[in-house]
């Protein structure tokens, strides 16, 4: 099994505390990975360095996948921005057209092609600001869909989203899958995640556990996990752990 | 009686003229610009950004006068800076950005005064704070349609990413793009304009034509491109209303302009048909699905 992702040694600081510590994993390729963790376990975080967006990263990070698709929490979205679920959904070809080309058919094609697969046809004109929080979901995985990515990103996917659409939307997580595209999600539903979801990554500040759904989420790794993560020194000193960068 | 009223005043006068193809050009480039500032919430900053534009001014005007090259130039010198100042500003610490615009423009409003006041009198004061736009030459006018021209071919160019950077700033980061430089063309352009705007309406105002017509819109339009569609002529009727309501009653034409724009804001607040007070209260039947 190849791996999509490697890290090594990767630490990733906000004001020089941090928020990922020494991490080091593998995530395989063509599978879907779950990031677990409890709250401020650096799972966002880590995302974001994966997309090079983290201020400040030590260690180092692999990655085969050429292209990277990205599904924020909902929150750094503007809702109330006055534009249409057709033209968001056809951002996702940026690649295709940039900043100042015109889009072809075949992306217009596709847009709706993809807006259909969400179960969103007929939402193509609506504003974005009349849809509700799980139809919104679904805009962004049609974008996501469009994306065309061999490495797909999701931050809390299903945060705040009805069982209905969570279950459509997996079924386009498991259409990634059976395209060989590697799946990497930021979850808080363990059962879920021990359902769907064969590989997982077990984060709080520090790694650990990573691999089989089954074995990283034992009662007794995520009562590490809860331990790990409460502890915070306000007045930590200088990390001394050595940096393992021999590779 | 209709000519006499409407008409005759532009066809006498000069001026009258220059002042109503300004306001034209104004209202084009500027409306666009408002609604853009709207949707970044930024209204308070570009309240803060035409400010900023005093000291420059004053000191265009300490070293030339009252000359418009002189004071344009120092205005949009000192806008850039309070812009790019702020940002840096906002970015290397913890202070929001629209903090940090506040206390640059409160820094720029002060020193623009003083400096004005080391070799000016309360009516040259009065013309950089309010603006004169019956006092319009052909220079200006230039200064004024160049703008516009500007503006909207450069909003055109940059219109895309200048949208997603609005509502979805991590989408264009996580594809690879420095939204920021959108940003930063954004804000020359809106400087721009504060610019043209600050010979006709002066510092204090030139925000009003600016984005009065662009809040207007949103209260009809629902879609980036046609609430500029809407904004544009709304500036632009009241740049006119305003000019011949203070010739016929000699009244100060800048203030008029913008009570005109006001007018248009509480009225489509009150009427438009997107989340206006009408909708509000009528209660329409509700639809099927």
């Amino acid at each position: 099994m190849s791996a999509a992702l490697r890290l090594t040694d990767l630490t990733v600081s906000y004001d020089r505390h941090p928020a990922v510590h020494h991490v080091s994993a593998e995530i395989p390729a063509a599978e879907m990975t779950a990031i677990v963790g409890p709250n401020g376990a650096g799972k966002s975080t880590l995302l974001k360095a994966l997309l090079g967006l983290a201020p400040h990263i030590e260690g180092r990070i692999e990655c085969s996948a050429k292209r990277i698709a990205y599904l924020p929490q909902q929150a750094e979205i503007d809702r109330s921005f006055p534009i249409s679920v057709f033209d968001t959904v056809l951002l996702g070809r940026w690649s295709r057209f940039g900043g100042f080309g015109a889009a072809r058919t075949a992306d217009i094609d596709d847009a709706q092609h993809a807006i259909e697969a969400v179960g969103l046809a007929g939402f193509e004109r609506r504003p974005i600001d009349t849809l509700s929080v799980g139809q919104f979901q679904r805009v962004l995985f049609a974008r996501l869909l469009l994306q065309d990515a061999d490495l797909v990103l999701l931050d809390e996917p299903f945060a705040a989203i009805d069982s209905k659409t969570v279950a459509d939307l997996m079924a386009v997580i498991r259409r990634w899958r059976a395209e060989k595209r590697t799946v990497v999600a930021v979850l808080h539903d363990l059962d879920q995640v021990r359902r769907d979801f064969p590989n997982a990554l077990l984060l709080a500040r520090e790694l650990v556990d990573s691999g089989p759904t089954q074995r990283v989420l034992s009662a007794e790794n995520l009562l590490r996990a809860r331990a790990m993560a409460e502890a915070w020194d306000e007045h930590a000193d200088a990390c001394d752990v050595p940096l393992r960068l021999s590779a | 009686m209709f000519y006499e009223y409407l008409i005759q005043p532009f066809v006498e006068f000069g001026f009258m003229r220059r002042a109503l193809v300004a306001s034209l050009a104004l209202a084009v480039g500027g409306s666009a610009i408002g609604v853009f500032l709207i949707l970044r919430r930024m209204s308070l900053m570009g309240d803060a950004l035409a400010h900023a534009l005093l000291p420059g001014a004053a000191l265009g005007f300490l070293l030339g006068g009252l000359s418009l090259p002189a004071m344009s130039l120092g205005g949009f010198l000192a806008g850039i800076a309070t812009a790019l100042l702020s940002g840096v500003i906002a970015r290397f610490s913890s202070m929001r950005e629209d903090a940090s615009f506040a206390a640059a423009y409160l820094t720029a409003m002060a020193m623009g005064v003083l400096i004005v006041s080391l070799r000016g009198s309360a009516v040259d004061l009065m013309n950089i704070l309010f603006g004169a736009i019956l006092a319009v030459d052909d220079m200006a006018l230039f200064l004024v349609v160049a703008t516009a021209t500007l503006t909207l071919v450069g909003l055109a160019a940059i219109y895309r990413p200048l949208v997603v950077e609005c509502f979805n700033p991590g989408f264009l980061a996580a594809i690879g793009i420095r939204g920021s430089l959108y940003h930063y063309l954004f804000l020359a352009l809106a400087v721009l304009n504060m610019v043209a705007g600050f010979q006709a309406l002066g510092t204090l105002m030139a925000l009003g034509i600016v984005l009065l017509p662009a809040v207007a819109a949103s209260f009809w339009a629902r879609e980036v491109w046609s609430m500029t569609l809407v904004a544009a002529p709304m500036a632009f009727a009241s740049a006119a209303i305003g000019l011949l309501v203070s010739f016929h009653a000699g009244l100060p034409s800048g203030p008029v302009i913008v009570l005109f724009a006001s007018a248009f804001f509480v009225g489509s607040l009150l009427l438009g048909s997107r989340a206006s007070v009408r909708m509000r209260l009528s209660r329409p039947v509700h639809l099927r699905g």
